[in-house]
């Protein structure tokens, strides 16, 4: 009884190819795009926890607050008895952003060091002579040769690190005898003396973990996280219109089974069992899809983590086992969501009611009620997270709230304005249109949401990456004044650019330390007293005299994302090494994760002696600008790559600034994609039942084509509909995204601009987007035989 | 009047279809002539031909070869579009089910062709529903009449235009006895009223004593 | 898997006699000895100057066994070890200096035994030997004294420690040839003398307390830069303190393919030495333990007819294995038959 009661429901999808199509591909693009999303963070996340082992995962670490420890402090701690190895950091260029390099003593390394281990193999290459410097095999191919050392590339390295010996690090970073800081060896001899008492300054602390690191970037894979899981609703509504279709379809063969004598319990078991075959080869083509997509989106992924965040990550993927099998479980988990109404149908389905796919089609207008009603209850959810909760969480609540309370009012709005249309309408064909439009609504309405949901998170996105592009650029101005931008590669240097310069061009110094602000990592800048900042500084708020404040050495600016996190306000004051100081403005300071302060040249002086003092900005008329380089070059020596103009360090500026949009940007269009694949299968699915209502129509007197051009009409102008319903929708999520999503995730708010020129091509993709998919159940119309049409009127259909 | 200027003539009309084993004839050389006001049942044996006869007549099919002259001219000449002009304005169908748009009410339903060919008269088109017994359900969907009132809407919706020419398929194939005899008493009355000709598609010997003449459909030829 | 083993199996002659496990360990490394100084037959060491480090020999070190005794007469034994490998023949100061160094602390007593272990880069100051006055450390590990017959040596690991004073009022003895040791009957030869007569005592730190001890040490000072044939598997290594305080040092060197190479020196209680010939001495596993994932003969016969002398050699504790990057076994022993004495044992290769 099983294999024929399979037999007979299987036979369906043999029926309608097309469908079955419709529901693998569906299913496949939901688990595509979620996994997809997920390998990404994944592998984002274990290369946090590969940079936080790489020295071992040592437990805790020495380290000298605001300065470096000398060899012979290491010495002096072994010798203690200590069992402690150095580690010095910096960062190498590279292609596509820098790489952090580690520099370490392979024979002291805690145990668990994989670098070490490698190092070891060739000691006299690695610790001597020019020395080596060993990366994972991407990491190594973007740090390319003439790095100092020759480059190395070796398997199973943390990703996005370079590792040198220490004494070949403190060469190729100008830091000889420097160590940042000295990892404890996790096996130690008790009884030993306390260390600072051996080592002034030391402090022992736990290094940064990977959920430290994870959590500097949480916002951007919350971001993600939230896109994926987007597309992947978008997708599922497809998925769910392919199944409660092909459910209703059946109806008939489910009667005739259970008439037969199939208990209901089997009938639904069957069909789970249908389903899940379904999922398990939709999950296969999705997880293969989803590989595909993170493998091209990793590497933009990678370089905007590096770029912004300073992580290290690279951009070649690699398959976790467990990523597979949580592929196929979304594909089986979306399944069910997407099934479960029709399951629950079919269960309780009374044996004597007639199949009526076309009564599926149009719904009823107690659905409409109930999504209206569930509309309702969305936006005042969204009105409370918006009002009440603090937080990302809460802000993508919002957002969520928002998206499908608007999705889910759509039917109802669409339907008024049809209505709307059909009362002004004077010609009977006019008429027919609009009243026949109105009652397609239902059958189109899931993919028509879908559209939406895809529509509104582009017009969001879109304003808030092009506000915040306006607002980065605008700010870029202000903030790099200066022409040329030097790099001294030392004192010596530095003092003698200063006496080339003789005060005929303003040398404005730009020190800066890495120092604990407000007790967490951030930077401090050194700040001259000179127009150029009084004038162009992008201040949000400030002091009176706030300036003169700071260059009395009694103050400090501080940025916008350190304000908000701590709720500074100017007057308050901030703890920076060496004691607070009073706030004398705020200024924003944008894609800079970091708390950052500017305090007078003479203060940073005082506070951080030993930082480097090699950077200066010089004002030189634009004119003069590459006179004044060339003479740095060779009346000062100053190496040329250490000279930078002011546009270049814009452009490299804006470049990490695309970057980092780029995958929001390649996550919208696959959305809108999978919106217009959605549309595409709804029109597809309900050409084969709109015959019975067109076919009498060409009776009396339409030709096909017609026919054909008002069924394309029909889908433009819902199309365009749905997208002018979009725009509200679009720009209140792109208000949520600069004021909420934003402040919460990176610390800045922005204003936000509008762009009529976006929203008018957004439109007029939409209604092309509409007229293609459904270009071709109109052409398949308009070719149709008349046989078809004919047909209508002679059997059931 | 000339014979060209019939409602209907039909000249030694083929088609043949393609079947599973092979061409499969259907009509081989058929001819029949209706003038105005003339009543034709055409009966014959389940798969003789019949609505394929009357599928060109309407100009929804095309003939192999010989001519369907509708008003004089012949459709075979004539492109989709004016086949859909002819269908449009020189005659009206009423097929055994799904004669009606789901999308619209019964008024407009009705309406419809008489408008599409703007022929629409509001006094004629209420007499209709209200010989045929619908002016209750004028603002009914058609998914809630039944059967018969569905065949009476689109025996009225035939009508509403003033048709030359009326072509029928199993009109109440789909009724019980009584009713069909009703709504087929119905229609003829109205026919003869319109002075429409009338083609009668019916495998009921019964109902075929009511037109004024007969032909039998049998081996593709009619007798 | 850690690394460094691989590192030290430079260290050649004693250590890294791990043998064929590792082919291209001795390969890559050995034939780097391009630039290093060799061992030449009839050496004249000069003191303390030979006492200090040789940087253009590529291995090289400073080895102290120790077998003490409590108050109760329970028996222990002790081992401090500095080695020296050079990755290039150059001493000099600073992260380059191609020197590491690798320290050994071993501590065993009759049921227990403990082991620890450093490393250490030349140049920076964690490692080193100054000859005069004498002193050689690795991070807090050391041995000091005005001079090498007047030492303090002390190490600790995560639990345990000691602190030794060794002192000895006879030569230095030279093994082999008048200093010149050769290995192999292929030749190769490592600089080596002895100082086989300290007198102890000293205090050990074990997790159950302090221990005062009082006893005998045997230091060995070797250098060399020749690998071993790759054929040598490892090698067994005896230091034994005869009745009348005369001492006895006996190694073989076992071989893949061929005999072992036996020999060894008697030396007379005034430090006069006389060496023994391939084949003047027969050494003969008589049981195993299984300790560190391999069958260790922890009691041997040892021959020597030209001097009478039979003895059975056992282990004072067979579990005795140094579980440091590389592995052997290392510990005081006792001997009884035609001689009776203790003394200590020394065998790689057996992991
Ligand atoms: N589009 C088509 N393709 C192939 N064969 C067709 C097609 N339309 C009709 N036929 C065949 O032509 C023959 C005549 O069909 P038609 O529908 O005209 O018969 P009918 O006389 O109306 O029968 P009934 O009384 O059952 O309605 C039948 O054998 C039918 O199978
Ligand atoms: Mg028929």
């Amino acid at each position: 009884m099983i294999g024929a009661s399979l037999g007979a429901l299987v036979s369906h999808w043999r029926r309608q190819p097309g469908q079955f199509a419709t529901l693998i591909l569906g299913l496949a693009l939901a688990t595509a795009l979620w996994t997809g999303v997920q390998a990404i963070n994944a592998e984002a996340r274990s290369s946090y926890a590969a940079a936080a082992n790489a020295l071992g995962g040592s437990a805790e670490e020495f380290v000298r607050p605001g300065g470096a420890f000398t060899t012979e402090d290491f010495v002096t701690l072994r010798r203690a008895g200590w069992r402690v190895s150095p580690v010095l950091e910096g960062w190498l260029p590279a292609e596509r952003g820098r790489v952090r390099l580690i520099g370490l003593d392979p024979l002291t390394a805690p145990p668990g060091t994989g670098a070490a281990d490698v190092a070891i193999e060739t000691p006299l290459e690695f610790l001597t002579g020019a020395g080596q410097i060993l990366a994972a095999p991407p990491t190594a191919a973007r740090l390319g040769s003439g790095q100092g050392a020759p480059v190395v590339a070796v398997d199973g390295l943390a990703p996005g690190l370079a590792f040198a010996d220490i004494g070949i690090a403190g060469r190729l970073l100008g830091r000889s005898g420097e160590i940042d800081r000295m990892v404890l060896h996790p096996e130690q001899v008790t009884g030993l003396a306390k260390p600072s008492g051996l080592v002034s300054g030391l402090e022992r602390q736990r290094p940064a973990t990977a959920e430290d690191l994870a959590r500097l970037t949480d916002s951007f894979h919350l971001n993600l996280t939230a896109f994926g899981f987007l597309s992947f609703a978008v997708a599922l509504f497809i998925v769910h219109g392919a199944i409660g279709l092909a459910f209703e379809q059946r109806r008939v063969v489910f009667r005739t089974l259970r008439t037969l004598g199939l208990p209901v319990r089997l009938l639904v078991i069957l069909l789970l069992l249908e389903l899940l075959a379904i999922a398990v080869v939709a999950g296969g083509l999705g997880v293969g899809l989803g590989y595909l997509i993170a493998a091209a989106l990793l590497p933009d992924v990678a370089a905007t983590l590096r770029g912004l965040y300073g992580a290290t990550v690279e951009g070649t993927l690699t398959i976790a086992p467990l990523w597979w099998g949580l592929g196929f479980a979304i594909a089986i988990l979306g399944t069910g969501v997407a099934a479960a109404g029709a399951l629950w149908k079919v269960a309780r389905l009374p044996l004597l009611a007639p199949a009526r796919p076309r009564a599926w089609a149009r719904g009823s207008a107690t659905t409409m009620r109930a999504q209206l009603a569930s509309s309702a209850v969305l936006g005042a959810a969204a009105l409370v997270a918006g009002l009440t909760g603090g937080g990302l969480v809460a802000g993508f609540v919002l957002l969520g709230a928002l998206l499908l309370a608007a999705a889910l009012a759509l039917p109802a709005i669409l339907a008024g304005v049809l209505s709307l249309g059909a009362r002004f309408a004077r010609r009977p064909l006019a008429e027919w249109f609009w009243a026949d439009t109105r009652q397609q609504l239902p059958g189109l309405s899931l993919a028509l949401m879908a559209l939406l949901l895809a529509l509104s998170a582009n017009i969001g996105v879109g304003t808030m990456v092009s506000s915040f592009r306006l607002t980065f650029l605008g700010w870029l101005d202000q903030r790099l004044a200066a022409e040329l931008y030097v790099s001294a590669e030392d004192a010596r240097q530095a003092a003698a650019l200063l006496d080339h310069l003789d005060g005929r061009v303003t040398a404005l110094p730009i020190w800066g330390v890495d120092a604990d602000i407000e007790g967490a990592p951030g930077e401090v800048y050194s700040v001259a007293d000179h127009t150029t900042y009084r004038e162009t500084w992008p201040l949000l708020s400030a002091l009176p005299g706030g300036w003169d404040r700071v260059a009395a050495g009694e103050a400090a600016m501080i940025n916008e994302q350190l304000a908000r996190r701590e709720g500074l306000v100017p007057g308050d004051e901030v703890a920076l090494p060496g004691g607070a100081l009073t706030i004398a403005g705020v200024y924003s300071d944008y894609g800079n994760p970091l708390a950052q302060a500017l305090v007078s040249p003479a203060t940073f002086v005082v506070r951080f002696p030993d930082a480097d003092r090699t950077d200066f900005g010089l004002r030189v008329a634009p004119e003069d600008a590459d006179a004044l380089r060339r003479a740095l070059t060779e009346e000062v020596g100053i190496d040329p790559g250490r000279i930078v103009d002011q546009e270049a360090l814009k452009a490299v500026s804006r470049q990490v600034f695309e970057r980092t949009f780029a995958v929001t940007g390649a996550l919208n269009v696959l959305t809108l994609a999978v919106a217009g694949f959605a549309i595409l299968t709804s029109l597809l699915t309900l050409a084969n039942m709109r015959l019975p209502g067109l076919a009498p129509v060409w009776a009396l007197g339409l030709t096909r084509a017609r026919l054909a051009g008002v069924e394309l009409l029909r889908a433009v102008l819902l199309a365009a509909l749905t997208a002018l319903a979009a725009l509200p929708v679009g720009l209140l999520l792109a208000w949520v995204l600069l004021a909420v999503i934003n402040v919460e995730a990176f610390g800045w708010r922005l204003p936000m601009h509008l762009f009529p020129g976006q929203w008018a091509a957004l439109f007029a993709l939409s209604l092309l987007a509409a007229a293609l998919a459904a270009l071709w159940p109109a052409r398949r119309l308009a070719r149709r035989p008349a046989a078809d049409l004919i047909k209508v009127f002679a059997h059931e259909r | 009047m000339t014979e060209t200027d019939l409602p209907l003539a039909l000249e030694s009309v083929t088609k043949t279809f393609a079947g599973p084993d092979g061409p499969l004839p259907v009509l081989s050389g058929v001819s029949l002539a209706l003038g105005a006001g003339e009543t034709l049942a055409l009966t014959g044996e389940s798969g003789s031909g019949k609505s394929t006869l009357l599928h060109l007549a309407a100009g929804l099919e095309t003939p192999d070869s010989g001519a369907v002259l509708i008003d004089g001219a012949d459709i075979a000449a004539l492109d989709d579009a004016g086949r859909a002009a002819i269908r449009r304005e020189r005659l009206a169908i009423v097929f055994q089910q799904f004669n009606l748009i789901p999308s619209l009410d019964v008024a407009a339903n009705v309406a419809f062709q008489a408008r599409l060919a703007g022929r629409h008269d509001p006094d004629w088109t209420a007499r209709l529903l209200e010989r045929l017994g619908l002016a209750d359900q004028a603002r009914k969907y058609p998914e809630v009449l039944s059967g018969g009132q569905q065949q009476r809407v689109a025996i009225a919706r035939a009508l509403a235009p003033r048709p030359g020419l009326v072509l029928a398929d199993e009109p109440t194939g789909n009724l019980d006895e009584d009713t069909g005899d009703r709504v087929l008493d119905l229609m003829l009355e109205l026919v003869a009223e319109a002075n429409a000709a009338l083609l009668l598609v019916t495998h009921s010997s019964r109902l075929a004593e009511r037109a004024g003449a007969r032909a039998h459909l049998s081996h593709g030829v009619l007798a | 898997m850690n690394a460094k083993p691989v590192l030290f199996l430079a260290l050649g002659v004693v250590m890294a006699l791990s043998g064929p496990a590792r082919p291209q360990g001795f390969a890559g490394l050995g034939q780097n000895a391009d630039g290093f100084a060799l061992p030449a037959p009839d050496p004249v060491f000069r003191f303390p100057e030979d006492h200090g480090s040789h940087p253009d020999f590529r291995i090289e070190w400073w080895y102290l066994t120790a077998n003490l005794w409590d108050a109760e007469g329970r028996a222990y034994g002790a081992q401090w070890t500095l080695f020296r490998n050079a990755l290039a023949p150059e001493g000099g100061t600073g992260w380059d200096t191609p020197q590491i160094w690798m320290g050994h602390a071993g501590l065993t007593t009759e049921t227990d035994h403990y082991a620890a272990e450093r490393f250490a880069r030349g140049g920076i100051g964690t490692a080193g030997v100054v000859a005069e006055p004498f002193e050689a450390w690795i991070d807090d590990w050391q041995m000091t004294g005005p001079w090498l017959s007047d030492i303090t040596v002390t190490a600790r690991g995560a639990d345990f420690a000691y602190r030794l004073d060794a002192r000895s009022t006879r030569p230095f003895v030279p093994q082999g040839a008048g200093g010149y040791s050769v290995k192999s009957p292929d030749g190769q030869a490592s600089y080596y003398y002895s100082q086989p007569f300290y007198e102890v005592t000293g205090t050990l730190t074990l997790p159950q307390g302090e221990v005062a001890v009082t006893g005998t040490a045997w230091l060995d000072r070797e250098w060399s830069s020749q690998p071993l044939s790759e054929d040598q598997t490892g090698w067994d290594w005896f230091a034994l303190t005869l009745p009348g305080d005369e001492k006895l040092m006996a190694f073989r060197v076992r071989r893949e393919a061929g005999a072992d190479y036996i020999v060894g020196t008697w030396i007379a209680a005034d430090g006069t030495p006389s060496p023994f010939d391939p084949g003047d001495i027969a050494a003969t596993p008589l049981a195993t333990t299984d300790v560190g994932g391999g069958a260790v003969p922890t009691t041997w016969r040892l021959e020597i007819p030209a001097r009478n002398l039979d003895i059975t050699v056992a282990a004072v504790n067979a579990r005795a294995w140094m579980d440091t990057s590389i592995s052997y076994w290392e510990g005081p022993v006792t001997f009884e038959g035609s001689h009776a004495g203790y003394g200590y044992l020394e065998m790689t290769g057996y992991e």
